[in-house]
């Protein structure tokens, strides 16, 4: 999904003033000593698709359950759409969620399961099977809706499950790892229409997930996680570009991060004296200081392999091919510097007939300034 | 199917394969052959006696009943067999009485251990784990002392002058003792509680296996604790309310001790005529006949139940 194709107006979070449609405000949970999620402020708009993105124990499940009401938070506060959740009972909340284990009931089928929400509400059993029916076929299990869970593959449950949640259209759907138990081909599918029918329904969905690849596919803005805390918000080119910490940087994708110190800044160009590559020029950067410590981080495909010396960028050094993997739309290497410095590169297979640069080869490796990104922690 | 292949793999087990494979044995079959020995010899075998002596008449010898085979007057074998005694049982009220008495008794017991045993069974489940382990030691730790001596601590408190009248006419609740043994209500304490931990263990096995996620899923969709109660976890235990009132019912109605000790003469259970037609009438022909028919009464409920969950697994 290209970001482009999302018109301005879809990007409330861009918008000053926008009113958030989920606000959590100095949200704190403590199980005895630990703390699952300490402090986190949170604003998720009408219609987003919001990725709560760490790894396991950061405390991502934690607020999604506290937004469910399974835990009540040890301080701060969560409103949905104005209304304050402190004190409301999961089973009158306006939310929905979508367990990672799925929690199909097993003694239903997959009908029952989809309806039992509805006859909650209090709905007749005629109209409760209709409108279960009509969630079946969009999630195209209309065929077996008499079918126990137990008779069901992975991909057929995930769906049931899909469908249970929405059927009720919550204001808010909460997806817990919702493709952690497909297989990579059938997970990726899956995105695509996952995304598809939370466009088509407009409802706001919050998915936690461990999983980077899924969250940059699909999410509008991702929320990185670590140890309770929220790291960095925003959208997914955001994080991949502009990470604001080294955390952030080597979580999403894979980067270079050298250590060094702000050298001078001079007008166009900054220069950072770095322990591996030595001065290495940038482009100014705001709000640093002479000397401060900083890190430089550079993705691997920003690194230009060539066997001439390039004259396009003041950042060269040389260096020998220790390592390279062919994975097909691209070649990983490892180049490793004459003061012993290894790096991590990658280059695009553009071309099928070209005469690849290979092991031990000795190469020129070059970055454009504007590749990198300095980080100050 | 894989132990087979195990046995015959491995080098040492060949020779012993071989040698079963020639007799027709495989590994299963001599797994099983033991329980089934057993069963045989202690329940299948003495099964035929009893429907044997029940086909028989009584007589004042010893043993006390008719021989099966007899030489006629003209040297003839003959097969002396009657359904008398099944035709007996059939038309004195007496035993009509006592086996629907005992049902009647087992069932309300039955319904009473569930009813205290599902909320105990359920609190244990949820437990955490250092409680658990304890208050399943606790439903356990009655097996540790006599069922006897159980029985008569029993009599103790229900007594005239027993814990429980003392303490009420103390406390100036009640002016003269209320009569609590032998009577019904007695023998339901005593039954109740006695089998209560076999009602309790089943439930808490399956409630153990309850996914929360379920219940959570339940109030997800809106469902209240009373309402996921209803539609989730009562369904889901099922099994296990099954299991464990099958271990109550079965050896309430034919228990004995607990009415001969805690009820009074008007407390008609099979399990008393059964030993009073053995012991004091000696009519060992009559006798085994009650038994058979109490063993058809507690099979053929067994049987229907089975075949229904059959049924509704197979769908």
């Amino acid at each position: 999904m290209p970001q482009s194709a999302i018109a301005a107006d879809t990007r409330p979070w861009r918008r000053e003033g926008a009113r958030p449609f989920i606000s959590v405000r100095g949200v704190t949970k403590s199980f005895g000593d630990f703390t699952a999620v300490s402090n986190i402020d949170l604003d998720i708009y009408q219609g987003e698709l919001f990725c709560l993105l760490g790894e396991s124990g950061c405390g991502k499940s934690t607020l999604l359950r506290m937004l469910a009401g399974f835990e009540q938070p040890t301080s701060g506060t969560m409103t949905i759409d104005g209304e304050d959740m402190a004190r409301v009972p999961p089973d009158r909340r306006p939310t929905n969620m979508m367990f990672q284990s799925y929690a199909l009931f097993p003694h239903m089928s997959v009908e029952k399961n989809v309806a039992y929400g509805l006859l909650r509400e209090g709905l007749k059993k005629s109209e409760a099977y209709h409108r279960a029916g009509e969630m079946l076929r969009m999630v195209k299990l209309e065929k077996l809706a008499r079918r126990k869970p137990d008779q069901l593959s992975g991909g057929q449950r995930q769906r049931v499950a899909l469908a249970r949640a929405l059927v009720k259209r919550p204001k808010l759907l909460l997806l817990d790892e919702p493709l952690g138990a497909l297989d990579k081909k059938l997970r990726e599918e899956t995105q695509f229409e996952l995304i598809k029918i939370q466009e088509t329904l407009g409802v706001t969905f919050i998915v936690v997930t461990h999983d980077q690849d899924e969250a940059m596919t699909l999410a509008t803005r991702i929320g990185v996680m670590k140890d309770g805390g929220i790291e960095q918000i925003g959208e997914p080119r955001e994080i991949y570009e502009t990470p604001n910490s080294r955390f952030v940087a080597d979580f999403i994708g894979s980067v270079n991060l050298f250590e060094g110190k702000v050298d001078a800044v001079v007008p166009d160009m900054m220069r950072i004296e770095t322990q591996e590559l030595g001065a290495v020029l940038l482009p100014p950067q705001g709000g640093l200081t002479r000397a401060q410590k900083v890190w430089g981080a550079v993705r691997p495909e920003r690194f230009a392999l060539s066997r001439i010396k390039p004259e396009n960028t003041p950042n060269v050094w040389h260096g020998v091919v220790e390592e390279m993997g062919y994975i097909g739309h691209m070649s990983q290497y490892r180049i490793r510097l004459e003061n012993g410095v290894l790096i991590r590169a990658s280059q695009s297979n553009r071309l099928r007939d070209e005469d690849p640069i290979s092991w031990d080869e000795k190469v020129w490796i070059s970055v454009q300034p504007s590749a990198f990104r300095v980080l100050t922690r | 199917m894989s132990a087979g292949n195990a046995l015959t793999r491995s080098a040492p087990w060949r020779g012993t394969a071989w040698v079963m494979g020639k007799l027709g044995l495989s590994g299963r079959t001599l797994v099983i052959a033991i329980p089934m020995l057993w069963l045989g010899v202690f329940f299948l075998a003495p099964f035929f006696v009893l429907g044997r002596i029940s086909l028989a008449e009584a007589l004042i010898a010893r043993p006390p009943y008719t021989p099966l085979f007899e030489r006629g007057p003209d040297g003839s074998l003959q097969i002396i067999a009657s359904l008398e005694n099944y035709r007996f049982l059939m038309t004195d009220a007496l035993y009509r009485n006592a086996y629907l008495s005992s049902i009647r008794v087992a069932f309300v017991s039955t319904i009473f251990a569930l009813l205290i045993g599902y909320p105990i069974a359920y609190y244990i489940a949820r437990a955490p784990e250092p409680k658990r382990s304890i208050l399943l030691l606790m439903v356990i730790l009655p097996f540790w002392t006599s069922f006897l001596l159980r029985v008569y601590a029993w009599m103790g408190f229900l007594r005239s002058n027993g814990v429980i009248n003392n303490t009420l006419i103390s406390l100036g609740i009640i002016d003269s003792p209320i009569q609590m043994m032998q009577t019904d209500f007695a023998v339901y304490i005593g039954i109740v509680y006695t089998y209560l931990p076999f009602m309790i263990l089943p439930l808490y096995a399956n409630l153990t296996k309850l996914d929360g996620a379920l219940l959570e899923a339940a109030s997800d969709l809106g469902a209240s604790p009373t309402v996921t109660f209803f539609t989730v976890t009562l369904p889901l235990s099922l099994p296990g309310i099954v299991a464990g009132s099958m271990l109550v019912f079965i050896p309430a109605i034919g228990e004995y001790v607990i009415p001969a000790l805690l009820g009074g003469p008007n407390t008609l259970m099979i399990g008393r005529v059964l030993w009073d037609e053995f012991f004091s009438s000696r009519d060992w022909p009559v006798a085994s006949a009650v038994a058979i028919v109490m063993l058809v009464l507690v099979v053929a409920p067994i049987m229907w139940l089975q075949s229904v969950q059959n049924r509704r697994e197979e769908r």
